[in-house]
């Protein structure tokens, strides 16, 4: 399965790295990539670490373990860093996508030696200037989209739109927000 | 008209449930099934289902609200998981020995203790006597395909018995895959009205349920669910045939993969069944004759079936995501290990407890069992039957 693509998600419970996982299946889904997304529960606390995994493919996915060599890594929150061996396992051909208003200098010696690519992405900065809140699983997902090259940001924009206006139906109101979420994130990775 | 969806084990269990849209559903919510009555609540609430759905205040409850809900003569379920099942415990003998055709759509998860959240089979293998069919499922498609059948065989006329359909914890149930629905009508139609022949709610024919029964008729009432359970292979496979019409998907008591010409066979039981095909085809790859025996109908269990697909192996390594604490193995194994014996299977066997608790399973996990079962081969001798894969000693 060369066409593989597997992603690993560190987040902390209540950030949303599970809902983000479950949104980019989604959105790969819409590409009619076969996809599976799913979460791995530690305790069942707030705050507690948790992971979260997508494995997106041209063909069937039968596996049903969870993800030990990833192509791709998505830091949630950055106090993991300390916490979690983050880059075990990660493929030196993928790449870490860190949360962290920090420059990459900073992060770099969180990193045990990883010798792949490192993109960061402030997606605090990025939440409230586009939603007022702080909901790092928006740009996140736009970041990773982006990092990993899972499809083009045009019909990326237009599936989650549409994936928007169906999840949010009874509050239009948050979509434009979203929206400006995703693409502000699609500018701010690096 | 199938439409392509991705869908978690547990979504696509709660959508087959509008499509039938049963009478009556009492739950009460664990982990990892809670989402089942959560999904279908809101369904109900939306006027997607007339369903009359019931919060009760524990297991034992929706288990016995389902049951006097089918006793009046309504298609009724309930879903649950671990111990909220060990809860359910004497009504489940109770569904089962008045003959009610209700569902139970279990969501496998660790029963206690130490207490945990995750995916094993403790739960229903510890209800496997209990007089239900039970069905199991490798992902999120046959769960959904299965819960469509399950009242098909369950109501049909010579079974009447309760059965359960069951999914892994997390693994399936909180994890989206693609899958195809069928349509609304197409499920409809399929399923059918339940027409009981025998209910409380019928002033035409009053009757009792579940009276007292002294030991001149206990006897014979364990033996007529016996009869009933006699005729549940035939039944899921003319169900299955049935439903290979409408959705293309072809059903048995078990899936062969690669066992026409396999040596060295692995039988074993929910998702992990997917990964271990990852393992076959890496080993056929190699050369390797390997196959899997995936079993899907459990209780009753089809034994002369998964006998004469073993006929050829040289080895095979029984897989139980379940103790049995017998000190050689768990139920599955002491199931096709008597299934081979009385089947006069030369083959040599080991019965592996593995995944307890959600340990995780991988490819090359399972591609070491069947460098186990090539090594047994080779050596003539199983050595210890009773083995744990993935243990730190």
């Amino acid at each position: 399965m060369s066409n593989l693509t597997e992603i690993r998600w560190h987040g902390r419970g209540g950030q949303g790295a599970k809902t983000a996982a479950l949104l980019l299946a989604d959105v790969a889904f819409q590409t009619g990539k076969y996809v599976q997304g799913f979460p791995e529960y530690g305790p069942e606390r707030m705050g507690a670490p948790i992971t979260a995994y997508n494995r997106i493919s041209d063909t069937q996915i039968r596996v049903h373990s969870n993800i030990y060599d990833p192509q791709y890594v998505v830091v949630v929150d950055e106090s993991l860093l300390e916490a979690v061996d983050v880059t075990r396992g990660l493929k030196k051909e993928g790449a870490i996508l860190i949360n962290t208003p920090r420059p990459k200098e900073e992060v770099l010696p969180h990193l045990k030696g990883y010798e792949g690519k490192v993109y960061t992405i402030d997606a605090h900065k990025v939440s409230m200037a586009a939603m007022g809140k702080y909901f790092p699983n928006t740009p996140l997902l736009a970041a990773i989209v982006k990092v990993a090259d899972i499809m083009d940001e045009e019909t990326f924009l237009r599936e989650m739109r549409a994936s928007f206006s169906h999840k949010f139906a009874s509050k239009p109101e948050v979509i434009d927000g979203n929206m400006a979420a995703l693409k502000m994130a699609l500018e701010e990775v690096r | 008209m199938a439409k392509r969806d991705r869908l978690s084990g547990n979504e696509a269990i709660a959508i087959a449930l509008r499509q039938i849209n049963p009478d009556v559903f009492p739950a009460f919510p664990i982990t990892p099934s809670t989402e089942i009555p959560q999904y279908f609540a809101s369904f109900v609430a939306n006027g997607q289902a007339d369903t009359e759905f019931i919060p009760v205040e524990s297991e034992h409850s929706s288990m016995s609200a389902a049951i006097g809900a089918s006793a009046a003569g309504a298609r009724s379920l309930t879903a649950t998981s671990s111990c909220g099942l060990a809860y359910m415990w004497e009504e489940l003998y109770i569904a089962a020995s008045n003959r009610l055709p209700l569902a139970l759509a279990v969501v496998n998860r660790a029963l206690s203790g130490p207490i945990n959240i995750n995916c094993d089979h403790s739960d229903s293998m510890g209800a496997r006597d209990a007089g239900w069919i039970q069905i199991y499922a490798e992902n999120n498609q046959e769960a959904y395909d299965n819960m469509v059948q399950a009242y098909r065989i369950s109501e049909h006329q010579e079974v009447r018995l309760p059965i359960m359909i069951c999914q892994d914890g997390f693994i399936t149930s909180h994890a989206v895959e693609n899958m195809e629905l069928l349509e609304d009508d197409e499920v409809k139609r399929f399923v059918g009205e339940y027409e009981p022949e025998n209910y409380l709610l019928n002033p035409d024919c009053p009757m009792a349920v579940g009276p007292y029964s002294i030991s001149d008729y206990y006897m014979e009432a364990k033996r007529s669910q016996a009869e009933g359970m006699k005729h549940v292979e035939r039944v899921v496979l003319e169900v299955a045939k049935e439903f290979a019409g409408i959705s293309g998907r072809e059903y048995g008591l078990f899936e062969a993969y690669h066992m026409e010409d396999a040596e060295y066979a692995v039988v074993m039981i929910g998702s992990a069944a997917g990964t271990t095909k990852d393992a076959v085809d890496a080993l056929r790859e190699r050369g390797e004759k390997v196959g899997l025996l995936k079993i899907r109908l459990y209780r009753p269990f089809p034994a002369e079936a998964i006998a004469k697909a073993l006929a050829g192996v040289k080895a095979a390594a029984i897989m139980d995501r379940a103790e049995g604490y017998t000190n050689h193995g768990g139920p599955l194994g002491a199931d096709v290990m008597s299934a081979l014996y009385r089947a006069k299977s030369q083959a040599l066997a080991v019965n592996y407890i593995y995944g307890l608790g959600g340990r995780d399973v991988r490819v090359e996990d399972m591609e070491g069992v069947f460098a186990t079962l090539k090594q047994i081969a080779e050596d003539g001798d199983a050595g210890e039957t009773y083995r744990y894969l993935g243990i730190r000693e």
